[in-house]
């Protein structure tokens, strides 16, 4: 350990060190590892007005994961319907914003680094960036414009003539999942680009020459060596999906309410740190808990993400 | 099963450049053919032509009489061997082999008995488990040889698939591939700039540069009679003197050079086209037909030089001479056993028969 910190002084000089390992050490721990476990430890405590706090009843507590399950003392059901349910759905929400977003960007991503060339491929991307100078808010309220009743896209249906009534695409959480799906194509685009962009040519064409149909040259030849690229995309999507707090307070419906929200009530309106840290850490926890299978299942490694 | 490949009139044109000139060219079933000629000349663009990978600007590719206008890579009689292999990093050597046969929906062990017979085939039993980047050079060459023969093709295309590999290995290669492709019988077709390689393995070798076909025929054909001034400073190599045809007969023509007056054959050229009194020519003579003339024997040709080095490479001694003007010529001469007689520095004849040099119009010569 000594060995390997004097040969990382020796090799980037004193000063440079000291710059990266204060830095890098700062931002692990003061922006990272610090505050989670400031939340860990929160939402292992009761709810108690300042003055309280650090006093006799300030004890270690299960109850704010109990709530989320089984919900208040006076719940009829057996267990907390609606958080569970939502959470479940939230969870469901952003696998499929994830699988949308790869089936859309695979083929994006693929013609970027394979067969776009020079000036068409730089317009490409920067037609693909320029969009995000744009703010998720104005963003949202644009989509929710667009998605309206009166919107663009009903307009163009009943004009067209595909359908007589405006269909309640917001109702019908269609604004939501286009408003994320369009929110994160980006972090889905780059990472498949990267890996793609690195497969050689002769790959592809020696598949097609031993008579392979396009689709069977993607499943067996660029897929399985974008599957770094596809995992981290995917990792990124789902997470921050899950996560999203805009997109679903505007864009969502009525009726549907994402996980993110209920968190945020309990920090915001119910006043309820720990319960709010508790309702954190389980959509956190569940998510790379469900990130990890994703990619036992696909034989990834996680040392694969980071090339 | 092979089929014969003709390039009828083949053109092809990137924008202004035009990579393939008027090839015409037929390639017989079963025959192991090479395009040879320098980087950039075209060969490789000929050979995606073949395999489908891009389509003639003009002119036909037809492959056992059957026209292939729009018929994609994968729907060609053909496989292609890539000069970086190609072989896919994420399967087993037996999946890449049977790789065709999965494409064509065969059960796993069919394709596993397939990918066996092609690994004794290509001496490489019980290997088929194995990763690719587990393999050396040469066993990688062959499982790419496998994976395009599992394939049934008619026509095997090379492209160059030798290179990577180092002298040893590559000469080895030369004989196993001309052995498979004898047990296979199938039409080979292979690029090249390795000379070497052409002559060895191939029943017909067809030189180009920049784009055009400059002679078809023979390995020896090619290199004892090349009918353009590239061919014979291109396969091999020759002694050039340039000068300008004095005298002409039936198939001998004298050059002036400033070594003196030069006779040379003069081969039949496939464009028909004669050296006339007048003309700027070269005579190229190899090195290996220059002998000492000193009285024992008589020459046609004779050139007097002074000798500036000698190398002993074994089996050869190579000479090194400046005749007049400073012009250099390289003379080769089996080692018979005995001493070569002259020192360096040491004033000489050379000579040699008519017979064994050519005489070609003057034209661009292959890049040193």
């Amino acid at each position: 350990m000594i060995q390997y910190f004097q040969d990382f002084f020796h090799r980037h000089g004193t000063a440079l060190s000291i710059f990266l390992l204060v830095t890098v050490g700062f931002w692990i721990f003061l922006m990272i590892v610090l505050p989670q476990a400031f939340m860990l430890d929160f939402s292992f405590r009761f709810n108690l007005p300042p003055a309280k706090v650090g006093g006799p009843e300030d004890v270690y507590t299960l109850s704010n994961y109990k709530f989320m399950v089984y919900g208040s003392a006076g719940n009829p059901d057996s267990f907390n319907v609606i958080d569970v349910t939502v959470f479940f759905r939230t969870i469901l929400a952003a696998i499929f914003v994830t699988v949308f977003d790869l089936a859309l960007c695979y083929p994006i991503a693929f013609y970027l680094a394979q067969v776009a060339h020079g000036g068409w491929a730089r317009l490409m991307v920067l037609s693909l960036i320029v969009p995000f100078w744009v703010n998720e808010i104005l963003r949202a309220f644009a989509f929710r414009i667009m998605f309206g009743s009166n919107g663009v896209i009903n307009s163009f249906l009943i004009t067209v003539g595909i359908v007589d009534e405006p269909i309640d695409l917001i109702g019908a959480n269609i604004a939501l999942y286009a408003g994320l799906g369009y929110a994160f194509i980006l972090l889905m685009i780059f990472p498949l680009y990267n890996a793609i962009e690195s497969l050689d040519k002769n790959q592809i064409e020696a598949a097609r020459d031993l008579g392979s149909p396009w689709w069977r040259i993607h499943w067996r030849v660029v897929m399985p060596f974008a599957k770094p690229g596809i995992t981290s995309g995917c990792t990124m999507v789902f997470m921050l999906s899950a996560g999203a707090l805009a997109a679903p307070q505007i864009l969502g419906g009525p009726s549907s309410l994402w996980f993110t929200q209920i968190i945020y009530q309990w920090f915001n309106t119910g006043g309820n740190w720990p319960r709010g840290s508790a309702y954190a850490i389980i959509l956190l926890v569940s998510c790379i808990v469900l990130v990890l299978l994703m990619m036992r299942l696909f034989k990834v490694r996680l040392g694969e993400i980071g090339r | 099963m092979s089929a014969n490949v003709e390039l009828d009139d083949v053109w092809i044109r990137f924008g202004d450049f035009v990579a393939a000139r008027d090839v015409n060219i037929t390639i017989e079933g079963g025959e192991f053919f090479s395009f040879l000629g320098p980087s950039g000349c075209g060969k490789t663009t000929i050979l995606r032509a073949v395999s489908g990978f891009l389509a003639p600007s003009q002119g036909h590719v037809r492959i056992g009489g059957q026209d292939m206008a729009g018929i994609g890579p994968n729907k060609r009689p053909t496989a292609l061997i890539f000069q970086n292999l190609a072989l896919f990093p994420l399967m087993t050597v037996w999946e890449n082999i049977s790789f065709s046969l999965e494409v064509r929906g065969a059960g796993k062990a069919e394709r596993r008995k397939k990918a066996d017979e092609l690994l004794e085939l290509i001496a490489l039993p019980g290997q088929g488990d194995k990763f690719v980047n587990e393999l050396s050079g040469g066993q990688r060459q062959r499982v790419a040889i496998a994976r395009a023969l599992a394939a049934e093709p008619k026509v095997l295309l090379l492209d160059e698939p030798l290179s990577a590999l180092d002298l040893k290995l590559r000469q080895h290669m030369r004989t196993e591939l001309r052995s498979i492709q004898q047990q296979v019988g199938i039409t080979f077709i292979y690029i090249t700039h390795d000379q070497g390689e052409a002559l060895t393995m191939s029943d017909h070798v067809a030189v180009m540069s920049a784009g055009v076909i400059e002679q078809v025929g023979g390995g020896t054909n090619v290199y004892d009679h090349p009918e353009s001034a590239f061919v014979a400073s291109f396969v091999g190599e020759n002694n050039l003197f340039s000068g300008k045809v004095s005298k002409v007969s039936a198939d001998r023509a004298t050059v002036e050079t400033n070594v003196g007056n030069l006779t040379a054959a003069t081969p039949k050229r496939s464009n028909g086209a004669k050296l006339k009194r007048g003309d700027d020519a070269y005579v190229f003579i190899r090195p290996e037909s220059l002998k000492f003339a000193n009285g024992s024997n008589s020459f046609d040709n004779t050139i007097k030089a002074r000798i500036v080095q000698q190398e002993f490479e074994g089996n050869l001694w190579q000479v090194f001479l400046d005749a007049a003007q400073g012009k250099h010529i390289k003379m080769s001469m089996v080692n018979d056993g005995q001493s070569l007689g002259y020192d360096s520095g040491s004033e000489v004849a050379l000579g040699f028969p008519s017979e064994l040099a050519v005489a070609l119009p003057r034209g661009p010569l292959a890049a040193e």
